[in-house]
């Protein structure tokens, strides 16, 4: 067996073992879920993408352009999402990792090291992107008929694709680990990683790429065809793979693009070898520094003490470490950057609804506009309760054995976690409701249906998320931001939008009696149709504030460590 | 007082600990000895409450772990083997922390943190977080977390793992003092020659089961052993040929 061969062995076996404890232990339904979620994501790629392209086709002259311009942008947008992963990604595999002290004193050779590390960050940061290309490229080769042709060269053009962005971010790590300590150049990434996609995202939003569909935007069509011809740039090697692929499906086919990418590869490789033998040695050793050293936790005490001073001293000192952790973690706290993007997003997708265009709002729409956002609005708070309430459990799980040696009653636990989750997420939900019915100008009754159940909907979305949490624990996960994308994660998710589309359900009767009788010129009145929906809402977000809660609390008791 | 009584833990078909009674009186500084997988670390993880029994029952002081385990924990100080700790709590904040965990708060606690800290020559390092803390002093963070509320019982598993040997000495002497006091020490070690030194009584368990028991007289009466050493006591009662095995594999 080689010696890369070996160095990646560990790994696999891990892979196969994990894969053998799924299958033994129960995991089919788990795979299944998974499986049916991911088709129905593929499905819906798919299916937006095979409606665009067959637009495209239709429009003569400029239809291959354009879809090449859009092939061009997606794989463009594959290019940077890899930089970034990568460049996270192989400060865990080349700088982080536990298995590194074994390798750097065992007999290996640098090459063979660094190779199987590139290969490891390549597949971690990659597997997505890879996964997220099936469906647009299968939606590319059915419209142009690209046959088997084009589905081999997708994989052929790809593959470069994934390995250049891996060797360049891991370059570029190793680099920075040279100036900061590997902590610290953590922290930092995190926090750019965050910013930047929360940028692009908000950047994205704000110029509403919507206007540019419509006609009167453009000012002639031939300035606009030049444009389309223009490549974004000849030197990227995402252009490279557009022009390779699009040569299948509507021709001419050039190999150059082909050539160009796999001898970059080839070429970056060779270079980024060549930096890890030069640089490896002293970033591996910066590495071993820790980050940052004192902490100022008296200005914690300043402000938590007056408003926790009533609480008993097992709830205060868990809230207050709570919040400690979370302002001390960068990939924790860092994640408020997209909290706001998200939030300033929301309230502008309100703002630009084409319901302010001068003329009267009409009523009915404001209505179903103010209601409809309530689910939109839990789904909001859902996503960031998956964020941030549903890893609570799993970041205690290696200090389990203090909590569970000492007196400390584990409805204390749950307590602490809950409340210091869904304080947050409640004035989140307030600020959004409240902001988004006085935006469209809503009636005193639909703020008041709306502000009552999102106060609910937040209260059982925050005990949702602990519970799950509780059930589907990741003791092993050092980032706390991978935990939301577990398995657990999913069907947390998965729960709270059914949780969502019930109470929408149940209270779309009275709010249509409210329209019904507003609409007539009726006077609004308390109907006990309306009582029993409004009960029967109070009844299921009661339900799912106290179940979890309990189950959560059942299993937490019942963890062994 | 700890006492056990029928005390047995499975995982699956695979017993861990099987059947085990054992009494550690109050003022006894007690060795609970045994191979690699004897089941010492299980049982001392289910003293501390941390694992819950099959079958059988612990006695914290007068309190059943399992029926009043607030009661019970409240009297324990627990040192694991492994110091997992907040990262990112300093080492002052992390003693807070635990102080509150056993409902002590205000300036008594404060203290008691100060003093602790200075015990373990930790007061320069207070104010850092615990990710810059050496293996030695994460362990002697967390033995001070186990004395923070004056416990009446301190179970402890590998203590002087990582301690420098002053550390070690001074851990010595707290716990004979702490015996002294009324305290009782449940010990776990491979360091027979600590045992040998320190324990009034020790208990040797393997395969889960307990195999001798009683003061270093008890155990060589038990095994005819003359005057032979805790370390050779442990290989006769343990099986262990590893120091033969040993030379061969070196080529010794």
């Amino acid at each position: 067996m080689s010696v890369l061969a070996l160095i990646l062995r560990p790994k696999l076996l891990t892979l196969r073992t994990r894969l053998r404890q799924e299958r033994g232990g129960g995991g089919g339904g788990k795979i299944l879920i998974v499986a049916g979620v991911g088709l129905v994501f593929w499905a819906a790629v798919f299916g937006v993408l095979y409606r665009v392209l067959r637009y495209f086709r239709g429009v003569e002259d400029i239809g291959p352009l354009l879809a090449a311009k859009l092939l061009g942008l997606v794989l463009l947008s594959f290019l940077s999402i890899l930089l970034l992963s990568n460049v996270i990604t192989a400060l865990s595999s080349f700088f982080l990792a536990k298995d590194l002290e074994l390798l750097q004193s065992a007999p290996v050779d640098w090459l063979n090291v660094y190779l199987a590390r590139l290969g490891e960050t390549m597949v971690h940061s990659s597997w997505m992107v890879a996964l997220m290309a099936v469906p647009i490229f299968s939606a590319y080769g059915v419209i142009y008929q690209g046959g088997l042709v084009f589905g081999l060269l997708s994989v052929v053009a790809l593959a470069p694709l994934l390995l250049i962005p891996a060797v360049i971010g891991s370059a570029v790590t190793l680099t920075l680990v040279n100036v900061f300590p590997a902590r610290r150049t953590r922290d930092l990434l995190s926090v750019v990683a965050v910013a930047a996609a929360g940028s692009v995202v908000l950047m994205f939003r704000i110029i509403r790429p919507e206007q540019l569909a419509r006609p009167e935007g453009f000012n002639n069509l031939l300035d606009f065809i030049t444009v389309l011809r223009t490549p974004t740039s000849p030197f990227l090697p995402s252009e490279w793979a557009t022009d390779a692929l699009m040569g299948v499906l509507v021709g001419p086919f050039d190999p150059l693009p082909l050539v160009l990418l796999w001898s970059t590869a080839a070429a970056v490789v060779v270079m980024g070898a060549w930096l890890h033998q030069r640089l490896y040695p002293s970033g591996f050793t910066r590495s071993q520094e820790a980050a940052e050293r004192f902490a100022k936790g008296w200005i914690w005490h300043l402000v938590l003490d007056p408003l926790l001073r009533r609480l008993p001293a097992a709830k205060r000192e868990f809230v207050i470490k709570d919040i400690k952790l979370f302002f001390r973690d960068t990939t924790q706290w860092s994640q408020l950057i997209l909290l706001g993007v998200l939030l300033v997003i929301y309230l502008f997708n309100i703002r630009a609804l084409p319901l302010f265009t001068g003329e009267r709002v009409p009523f009915f729409l404001v209505t179903v506009v103010s209601f409809l956002n309530l689910g939109l609005a839990g789904f909001v708070l859902a996503s960031i309760a998956a964020r941030f309430v549903f890893p609570a459990i799993s970041l205690e799980g290696r200090q389990m054995w203090l909590l569970r040696s000492s007196p400390l009653d584990l409805r204390t636990l749950l307590w602490s976690k809950y409340w210091t989750g869904t304080i947050p997420l409640l004035i989140l939900a307030l600020v959004i409701t409240v902001f988004t019915n006085v935006l469209l100008r809503a009636s005193g009754f639909m703020m008041a249906v709306g502000v009552g159940t999102i106060v609910l909907l937040t209260l059982a979305i925050s005990a949702l998320a602990l519970g799950f949490g509780a059930l589907y624990p990741q003791f092993e996960t050092e980032n706390a931001a991978q935990i939301p994308t577990s398995f657990g994660g999913l069907v947390f998710m998965m729960t709270t939008v059914a949780l969502l589309a019930g109470v929408i359900m149940i209270e779309a009767v009275p709010v249509y009696g409210y329209l019904r009788a507003t609409f007539n010129g009726q006077p609004v009145r308390v109907t006990p149709v309306m009582v029993l929906a409004f009960g029967a809402v109070v009844a299921v977000c009661g339900a799912a504030t106290v179940i979890p809660l309990r189950v959560g609390l059942r299993k937490v008791e019942s963890f062994e460590f | 007082m700890i006492r056990l009584e029928g005390l047995t833990k499975t995982y699956g078909s695979f017993v861990a600990v099987d059947q085990i009674d054992l009494h550690v009186p109050k003022g006894a500084l007690f060795g609970f000895l045994g191979p690699n997988g004897a089941g010492k670390t299980t049982t001392l993880r289910m003293i501390a409450g941390i694992l819950r029994p099959t079958a059988g029952r612990i006695w914290l002081g007068g309190d059943d772990v399992v029926a009043a385990p607030l009661a019970a924990k409240a009297r324990l100080g627990f040192i694991p083997d492994r110091p997992f700790v907040y990262e990112k709590l300093t080492g002052a904040e992390f003693l807070r922390f635990v102080a509150g965990l056993y409902s002590q708060d205000g300036e008594r606690v404060e203290r008691r943190i100060a003093e602790l800290l200075e015990l373990f020559e930790l007061s320069v390092w207070k104010d850092e977080l615990v990710e810059s803390y050496s293996h030695g002093m994460r362990q002697k963070l967390i033995i001070s977390s186990s004395l923070i509320h004056r416990p009446e019982c301190i179970v402890v598993d590998e203590p002087m793992v990582g301690l420098d040997p002053k550390s070690a000495r001074l851990l010595k002497e707290i716990f004979r003092h702490f015996v002294d006091r009324g305290g009782t020490v449940l010990m776990s070690t491979h360091t027979l020659e600590i045992v040998e030194a320190m324990c009034d009584r020790i208990a040797i368990i393997q395969q889960g089961k307990i195999v001798a028991r009683g003061t270093m007289d008890d155990l060589r009466k038990q095994t005819a052993s003359g005057d032979l050493s805790l370390e050779d006591l442990f290989l006769r009662l343990t099986g262990g040929t590893a120091a033969q095995e040993l030379a061969r594999v070196l080529g010794g």
